[in-house]
């Protein structure tokens, strides 16, 4: 990740300074940064998300204080596999967009920190995560399952839910990919 | 605080899941002390048909079908918002014509969006005549998106790379009609409701929100410019050559139902204004870019030359390569930013994509605006938010 920046360049003449004022007020929180994407992607620690996300809402220059997107993500594929969820953050103030992404290696019960507290718009977005990946948002007041029915009894944007039901027949066919 | 003794006074209604007022199958339970609101809870999810799940399993040329269902009332503006995605994650420059038809479309769409909305507020206010007016010119746009993809409400429209299909001289002549016609419409429209008193009386205030709370609550597009911030998709990161045109972002002031009203109103005729100047300056051109790796090759070919056969097969079975990443892109929709997060891992499928859907972000907002307010006005409010359920639910 480190020697992609040699090769990629800074998008936007605020990326270089935010990731280096994040560097030095978060340490070690700051896990990597990464300039390959349409976007500056910043992988952080998930326990220090809500103190990183409010720092970039606080900073006067910077003032990301519009969520765009709030989602998980199931990295089965990984080696320990992974649970990531994925913050866009748009500055309107500098019509800046940045990617935060926090990993977790617990599959059987991944907890995030909630971001409720800080952007209202996240609510249904941690339902919505928690309701298909069953992220467990600690500081929700109300999580619950949003678009599936209550009594649901797994998680089925997880990659081990298969989209149809396996015992049917009739749509075998592998060369479809389904 | 709620005292037990209070409690048993607030009468609780149930608006929805099928009710005239919501469009679309969205339930709330309110409470209400007398006429007033004292607590909104809405519950979301019965067209829930789970479209992110399904987009993981089909291949990125079967997507656009997916989208359609979204915002249905602006379908064509999902579709090219894919295909504006799907061409930043394979880097496909389309040509100059292809990114003025698209504009034409998703213009035209937002104007359809738009008339749906703010007819059926009138609708749900009590004035019926507007609504008529402005249907007609609906079924006009529909006309246009028929001549242009052959379908109406779930279009469908376009590919990766381009259009299926130039634009036909029937279709130039009814963007033209229509360029010609609906200024008068939207004019008779504007005059029954702009200063209309009764109108007035039932929006003003409705459905209030300040900025600051917007902002925070992730509203975009027309509910957001209506609390008087112009963060408009379009100027602030433009896609499809919308830097090219010469339009206003109108705002509202109040950020209450009938600034709401009023900004769409208003962006009908900017959109009119980008419709007008792109189709006089229609480049000449290809009406798709040359990708073959990835753009359908028209069937006579497919029948006569080896190559052409090669491509269709490898598109239609999905042997073609995808280039491993992730790309955020947003369009502006018509209720506001649409943002398609796709991840890619090189398969035939994206590995994820997340639907931005500005209408389930800003509906959680719901509760906090209707609050103390009339009952009536929270119908009011939810249809001058124009909540399209198939967005909601995804």
């Amino acid at each position: 990740m480190s020697d992609s920046q040699t090769i990629f360049k800074w998008k936007h003449p605020l990326e270089e300074s935010l990731v280096s004022r994040l560097k030095e007020s978060f340490l070690e929180a700051i896990l990597g940064t990464d300039l390959s994407s349409d976007m500056l992607v910043i992988t952080v620690s998930k326990e220090h998300i809500l103190a990183i996300l409010n720092y970039l809402y606080q900073e006067p220059t910077l003032h990301f204080q519009f969520l765009t997107t709030l989602c998980g993500i199931d990295e089965d594929q990984k080696n320990p596999p992974l649970f990531a969820i994925v913050y866009h953050l748009h500055s309107l103030e500098n019509n800046l967009r940045i990617r935060i992404k926090a990993y977790t290696e617990d599959r059987e019960a991944p907890t995030f920190p909630s971001i409720v507290s800080l952007f209202s718009a996240a609510d249904w977005m941690e339902r919505e995560a928690y309701d298909f990946f069953g992220f467990n948002f600690v500081g929700h007041p109300n999580l619950k399952r949003i678009l599936n029915m209550d009594d649901m009894t797994y998680f089925p944007m997880r990659k081990k839910y298969p989209l149809e039901d396996q015992t049917r027949t009739d749509k075998s066919d592998e060369m479809f990919g389904r | 605080m709620i005292t037990e003794n209070q409690e048993s006074q607030y009468v609780t209604v149930n608006l929805g899941p099928t009710h005239p007022a919501t469009h679309g199958v969205l339930q709330n339970v309110i409470r209400l002390d007398g006429e007033r609101i004292v607590d909104a809870v809405p519950t979301i999810g019965y067209i829930h048909r789970a479209f992110e799940k399904l987009a993981e399993h089909r291949p990125y040329y079967q997507i656009p079908p997916i989208t359609d269902r979204m915002n249905y009332c602006s379908a064509p503006i999902n579709n090219i918002g894919w295909h504006i995605t799907v061409e930043k994650l394979l880097g496909i420059k389309v040509p100059k014509r292809v990114d003025y038809m698209r504009v034409i479309i998703m213009e035209l769409a937002r104007i359809a969006d738009h008339i749906i909305c703010n007819s059926i507020l009138g609708v749900d206010s009590g004035a019926f005549s507007g609504f008529l007016y402005m249907f007609q010119k609906r079924e006009d746009i529909y006309e246009i998106y028929e001549e242009v993809c052959g379908s109406r409400l779930t279009t469908n429209l376009g590919r990766i790379g381009g259009f299926e299909r130039d634009f036909t001289t029937v279709a130039l002549q009814k963007i033209q009609k229509f360029l010609k016609e609906f200024p008068e419409t939207l004019k008779e429209f504007e005059g029954l409701f702009n200063r209309n008193p009764i109108f007035m009386d039932r929006t003003v205030g409705a459905g209030a929100i300040s900025d600051s709370r917007a902002l925070n609550y992730g509203f975009t597009g027309p509910n957001l410019r209506a609390t008087g911030v112009d963060y408009d998709v379009r100027v602030m990161n433009p896609y499809s050559s919308y830097e090219d045109f010469e339009f206003d972002i109108p705002v509202g002031k109040n950020g209450d139902s009938y600034d709401r009203f009023m900004v769409r109103n208003a962006e009908m005729w900017q959109s009119l204004r980008i419709i007008e100047q792109a189709f006089n300056n229609l480049p000449a051109g290809d009406y798709h870019a040359d990708v073959p790796e990835f753009y359908l090759p028209p069937k006579e070919e497919v029948y006569n030359y080896m190559e052409a056969l090669i491509y269709h097969f490898k598109i239609v079975m999905g042997e073609v390569d995808i280039p491993v990443g992730e790309v955020y892109q947003a369009v502006e929709g018509g209720n506001g930013e649409l943002g398609f997060y796709l991840i890619s891992d090189g398969g035939r499928t994206p590995c994820r994509l997340h639907f931005r859907r500005p209408c389930f972000i800003f509906y959680q907002a719901f509760p906090e605006m209707v609050k103390g307010s009339l009952l009536s006005d929270a119908v009011v409010t939810m249809s001058s938010l124009n909540v399209i359920a198939g967005e909601l639910d995804a």
